[in-house]
């Protein structure tokens, strides 16, 4: 059953918009920098062990998190706490006595109080957006050293009291007189006491997105086994990522009383007879996204340092990436829910001047990307719902989420965005490839890194 | 025409086997056989005999092929499964006997569905109504889409006739009772989701966003997937034919089991609908009585009765009236004048009284961004207030969703000047009814709004061309009376001068039908149609009530011959103030021919604040909260004073009946003898749905071909000799008393 609640939530925050990123490395392919634009770089990434929910993380908060992702952070990096100018985090579910995450973190990191935070939000493209925020302000002259990432817990979040139990309390505080406040606690029926859970359907559609996602499986014609195999793919490859110690943006995280993690603990390798086994979770019983096709609830933070290029050289860092560009786009909440990656993709390789053959590295958020990879090879969909001339072409999967991905990896809703930046980057130097492209769904973004 | 054997097909390729103009096609998906119907000349599928043998032998091909282990029946129109019955088949028979045949086939092939050795899954998307519904509860499956185009129902008795293909026998055992009383009494339609909560429909499909193709297709061809994988996990077990009952439904089946207590139901239903038709509508009762008899003395008997009921149903006058209507409905609903030069985007609407902010509520979710401006802030904001709360109920209903509600109101602005009247597109004023006032708006309107805009006015009595005088453009001055409350009425007439433009009029019904309506389209005049027939008859009810009959008797006598609310209670809900005027008017341009009562009853009863309804005093007092209406004894004093005494040889409750309609009707026959109306056919539908001219007699005209051109002439003769020419019946009418061939229905 967590498992269900899980799925529901996570497809609730990919709603309408979509993130990815370019990552470049300059050997023989243009750099893609632009005349009279700073060049913007990538120092280092790292993040805390992804955990389902309710597990070791049960008792942290998410400020918790976000402050083991900054130090580990700093830790790496041996970034003095004065040098940043800068930090900006991103999360989806906010805590109500911490909405601003980024500070509450800082202030607890030990970064002096002088610094400014702010915490930002764009459902599953959080992270996302705080890393090209952080862009602008390099970008703007304003900063130089900016850290940015994402933090999300599902292990606790706000639920409230309902709508009429909140109204009476709050013109409870304001009663006089004896006589009335029992006349206002007269009034509270048995139906107050209801809790308000944080929504699971899409504001403007009340849909869920479990059944939105499923629907978009089906308008594609992407098959249950098609998933069950994407499914085992994920887990599989994020196994061997994990054995192999390619991980390494992983912080080793002590959560007090309960010892030292540093490995992700959603990773599941089992057979496809297994996944074959489940049932679907939202449209039963003829619907095909199962628990193994959906990502599961996790706790997470994550975290990016970016800087200028000369203050990273004068500072004597290696930078990893050159930030470029980025782009983000929206759609019809209903129905194009998810497919983000498909119209994003083709805006920022046309920015960059560069085709999708020329990319070594895709680091794809796995909410829907079967759909997104039948959307961009399908002429009928460029030209009927994109307005283009033809096709985006088919996404070399071999060079897709080599490391695993959300569904194996897990979604912290906010932190992920960050993930993906930093597992691109990884990669792109592991397997020396120049270019790598970031996508996710929630509020479609690009960024080009060049090294 | 049947070719080819069957054979399953390997994979999911469908393989289809039979002529392509056919009106229904047999694909092989593995061991499930996918009949796609699709009527080749019509935009809708319909049960007719044409139709009903082809899929016989459809059937039958598909049973005699040892292969195939289940069916799924499905509708390759878009947004149609089957719409229902061929009202025309019906229509051709000549007597009660040829339509209990056609029922008794219908029956007959139902039942062969029903109990098909192979189960049979009827995928539902878009209508699913009538004949179709039947055809769909025969089989052993049913999966719908959500879609909002899919509804079932069984709207016979809208027509005067029942379910009469087993709908009444299949309905009460599939759905409960009162549940299956509810769905054929009210013929209303039922959607998807509803369906599946009453145990129509065993699953639901989400219709599917736009993917590979287009979305209606995909969302079908999706459904059909899906009814093939429910076809092979029925024959596999894997999927349960029934549902397992809750503890509610096992208490009402129990119930349903005692007689004693199904007795009773059909005692309460059987009021009720007395209650609600005064026994003017035979199709409910027969409804009951086929439903009772199928339960009471079993099936073959409720099948017999059903047939028999049938037959006799479809030869009453009044399911050949409503069917009238329907068919006059259907007609207008449609433009005849074209397609305007340019949709209406933008509208503007003068007045945010009731009627203007009912305007905008019925044009604001249509896409069309609307303008509501009032002179006063208060005005204003009661006028806002009403739309919103009418899409706000429809949230409560579900029928949309609060962000539905928020983006549709984000399309209406309240305003209090002309800004943004440069991009608008159409005017339509609603403020007070007086020339002076809708001359000034109309020139402020014209200086501020763009050539091309249409300028309309929602006058229930003004003649339009003497609102046009002041018009520098008249080609674009047309009348939009509409009828309060504007969301629930049906009717919009449209009224034209000899200046009105083609294209104006054409744009005004292109809006009108956006808006949902239903429209006539007639030539001015005083009163134009709908107000001219009113006035008589309300001039007449005040003479009526001089002369000494009780509000209340007359209410009653008026109801009991088939008006939804009674002449009186009529009145208060017009307004006093409203009649008194129109009295005045119309006389004014009728002559004496348009007196009745004394115009210094009501001009006395205005006087002392006695508006009507929205005073909560007319004749009657309305308090809130109370339902009883009790008589206003000062507004009885009034009477008092100008009573006039009763002659008693045209005032038998009968008389007082006939002398209401038959001013009503005259007045009809001149609108339509003197070009105001096009046809007859508007005239119908004109009175039945904007002034609730009783629905099962069809309309004035209507009427007059059933009762007898020359009966009534009659009886105004004898109302003449009493009255004088009020009651001298129109050369329209006295032709047809004298020539009995002639009818405005052949």
């Amino acid at each position: 059953q967590v498992t269900n609640y899980v799925m529901v939530s996570a497809k609730k925050f990919a709603r309408e918009n979509l993130f990815s990123l370019l990552l470049v490395q300059t050997k023989s392919k243009k750099t893609l920098a632009k005349p009279g634009v700073k060049n913007i770089v990538l120092v280092e990434g790292v993040r805390t062990p992804f955990l389902l929910s309710g597990t070791i993380y049960n008792d942290f908060m998410a400020h918790d998190l976000a402050r083991a992702a900054l130090l580990g952070l700093l830790n790496k990096t041996s970034l003095p706490k004065d040098a940043v100018d800068y930090i900006v985090y991103g999360t989806v579910i906010q805590e109500v006595k911490t909405s601003n995450v980024a500070r509450e973190a800082a202030l607890g990191a030990g970064i002096s109080e002088k610094i400014p935070a702010h915490t930002v939000t764009m459902a599953c493209i959080s992270a996302n957006q705080a890393i090209t925020t952080a862009v602008g302000l390099i970008a703007a002259g304003q900063c130089d050293v900016v850290v940015a990432g994402g933090v999300e817990t599902m292990s606790d979040m706000p639920i409230r009291h309902s709508r009429k139990m909140r109204k009476t309390m709050l013109t409870l505080n304001k009663a006089k007189t004896l006589s009335q406040r029992l006349t206002l606690l007269s009034k509270i029926r048995l139906g107050y006491l209801t809790p308000e859970l944080p929504a699971l359907t899409e504001f403007s559609t009340n849909e869920t997105m479990g059944h939105s996602a499923d629907r978009l499986t089906a308008a594609f014609g992407v098959s249950r086994r098609e998933q069950d195999e994407f499914a085992f793919r994920s887990h599989s490859l994020a196994k061997k990522a994990q054995d192999a110690g390619l991980l390494s943006d992983v912080l080793s995280v002590n959560v007090p009383g309960k010892g030292i993690v540093s490995k992700d603990n959603g990773i599941r390798p089992s057979s496809m007879e297994q996944l074959e086994k489940l049932k679907p979770v939202f449209i039963k019983p003829h619907g095909t996204i199962t628990p193994a096709s959906s990502s599961f609830l996790t706790d997470g933070a994550s975290a990016v340092l970016l800087m200028s290029e000369e203050k990273a050289l004068a500072m004597g860092y290696k930078p990893k990436a050159y930030l470029r560009d980025f782009v983000f786009v929206s759609q019809d909440p209903k129905d194009q829910l998810l497919l983000g990656p498909s119209y994003a993709t083709p805006e920022v390789l046309e920015k960059s001047g560069i085709t999708l053959d020329d990319i070594d590295v895709f680091e794809f958020h796995e909410g829907q990307i079967l759909a997104n990879l039948k959307a961009m090879d399908s002429d009928w969909f460029a030209q009927t719902c994109m307005g283009r001339k033809s096709k985006v072409g088919v996404l070399p999967i071999e060079k897709l989420n080599l490391w695993g991905g959300s569904l194996s990896l897990g979604h912290p809703f906010g932190a992920t965005g960050a993930r993906l930046v930093t597992a691109a980057v990884n990669r792109l130097k592991k397997e020396g490839g120049q270019y790598a492209l970031v996508a996710a769904c929630a509020a479609g973004g690009q960024v080009v890194f060049d090294l | 025409y049947a070719s080819g054997t069957l054979q399953p097909g390997v994979g999911i390729e469908p393989v289809t086997f039979l002529n392509p103009k056919a009106a229904a096609l047999i694909a092989v998906k593995d061991d499930v056989a996918v009949i796609r119907i699709n009527n080749p000349d019509s935009k809708v599928n319909t049960l007719s005999i044409p139709m009903q043998r082809e899929m016989a032998e459809v059937m039958n091909e598909v049973w005699a092929n040892g292969a195939v282990k289940s069916v799924v029946l499905i509708s390759s129109k878009p947004g149609c499964f089957i719409a229902g019955a061929d009202i025309n088949m019906i229509q051709a028979c000549r007597s009660a006997e040829e339509v209990t045949a056609l029922s008794q086939e219908g029956q007959k092939m139902f039942e062969k569905i029903e109990k098909s050795p192979i189960p049979i899954v009827a995928a539902i998307n878009g209508s699913c109504l009538g004949g179709g519904l039947e055809f769909a509860l025969a089989c052993q499956y049913r999966v719908a889409t959500k879609s909002r185009k899919t509804v079932l129902g069984t709207p016979e008795v809208m027509l005067g006739l029942l379910p009469g293909a087993g709908g009444t026998q299949r309905l009460p055992k599939m759905v409960g009772l009162p549940s299956a009383f509810d769905v054929m009494l009210t013929g209303r339609n039922i959607r998807a989701d509803k369906a599946k909560k009453m145990g129509l429909v065993h699953q639901l499909v989400d219709p599917l966003g736009p993917g590979l193709k287009d979305s209606d297709v995909r969302t079908v061809e999706y459904l059909e997937e899906v009814a093939v994988g429910f076809a092979k996990g029925i024959v596999n077990k894997s999927i349960p034919l029934t549902k397992r009952k809750g503890i509610m439904q096992k208490l009402q089946d129990y119930a349903m089991g005692i007689p004693f207590v199904r007795q009773q139901i059909y005692k309460t239903v059987t009021k009720r609908v007395m209650n609600q038709t005064k026994g003017l509508y035979p199709a409910p009762l027969k409804i009951i009585e086929c439903v009772k008899a199928g339960l009471e003395k079993g099936s073959e008997a409720g099948y017999l009765e059903e047939s028999q009921n049938f037959g006799k149903l479809a030869m009453t006058p009044e399911s050949k009236a409503l069917v009238g209507l329907y068919q006059g409905q259907v007609a207008c609903k449609k433009n005849r004048f074209g397609t305007p030069e340019r949709e209406v985007k933008n509208l503007a609407i003068l007045g945010a009284g009731l009627m203007g902010a009912g305007i905008a509520q019925v044009t604001v979710d249509k896409g069309v961004n609307v303008i509501l401006k009032d002179t006063a802030t208060e005005g204003l904001s009661r006028g806002q207030d009403q739309v919103y709360k009418g899409f706000n109920a429809k949230v409560k209903k579900k029928s949309i969703t609060s962000f539905e509600r928020d983006t549709t109101m984000s399309c209406l602005t309240g305003q209090l000047d002309y800004s943004g009247f440069e991009r608008v597109d159409m005017v339509i004023e609603a403020v007070f009814e007086d020339l002076s006032i809708k001359h000034k708006v109309l020139k402020e309107v014209e200086a501020v709004t763009p050539p091309h805009c249409i300028f309309a006015t929602n006058t229930s009595g003004l003649p339009i061309k003497d609102i046009a005088a002041a018009s520098k453009r008249p080609e674009n001055v047309i009348g939009m009376h509409y009828f309060s409350p504007v969301d629930k009425m049906q009717l919009l007439e449209i009224i034209t001068t000899d200046k009105t433009s083609k294209d104006t009029t054409a744009s005004a019904v292109a809006l009108g039908l956006k808006q949902g309506k239903i429209i006539i389209v007639v030539k001015d005049g005083p009163g134009f149609y709908t107000t001219r027939c009113l006035s008589p008859m309300l001039a007449e009810l005040l003479r009526l009530l001089q002369e000494g009959v009780e509000p209340k008797k007359l209410d009653l006598l008026t109801t009991s011959f088939g008006l939804p609310v009674g002449a009186v209670i009529l009145a208060d809900e017009v307004g006093i103030d409203v009649a008194a005027h129109v009295g005045k008017t119309m006389t004014k341009a009728f002559g004496s021919r348009l007196d009745g009562g004394n115009i210094e009853v009501v001009t006395t009863m205005v006087e002392k604040g006695f508006t009507g309804r929205k005073a909560g005093k007319g004749f009657y007092i309305y308090e809130k909260g109370s339902k009883s209406r009790n008589i206003n004894p000062a507004a009885e004093e009034i009477l008092k004073k100008f009573k006039l005494s009763a002659p008693p040889s045209v005032s038998s409750d009968s008389d007082v009946q006939y002398r209401l309609v038959s001013r009503f009707v005259n007045e009809a026959l001149l609108c339509l003898q003197e070009g105001i109306l096009s046809n007859p056919m508007e005239g119908d539908i004109g009175a039945v749905f904007g002034l609730g001219f009783p629905p099962f007699l069809g309309g004035p005209f209507r009427f007059v071909d059933a009762f007898g051109a020359d009966k009534l002439v009659q009886k105004m003769k004898k109302y003449e000799e009493v009255y004088g020419n009020q009651f001298t019946a129109c050369q329209l009418l006295q032709d047809h008393a004298k020539d009995s061939s002639k009818k405005f229905y052949k």
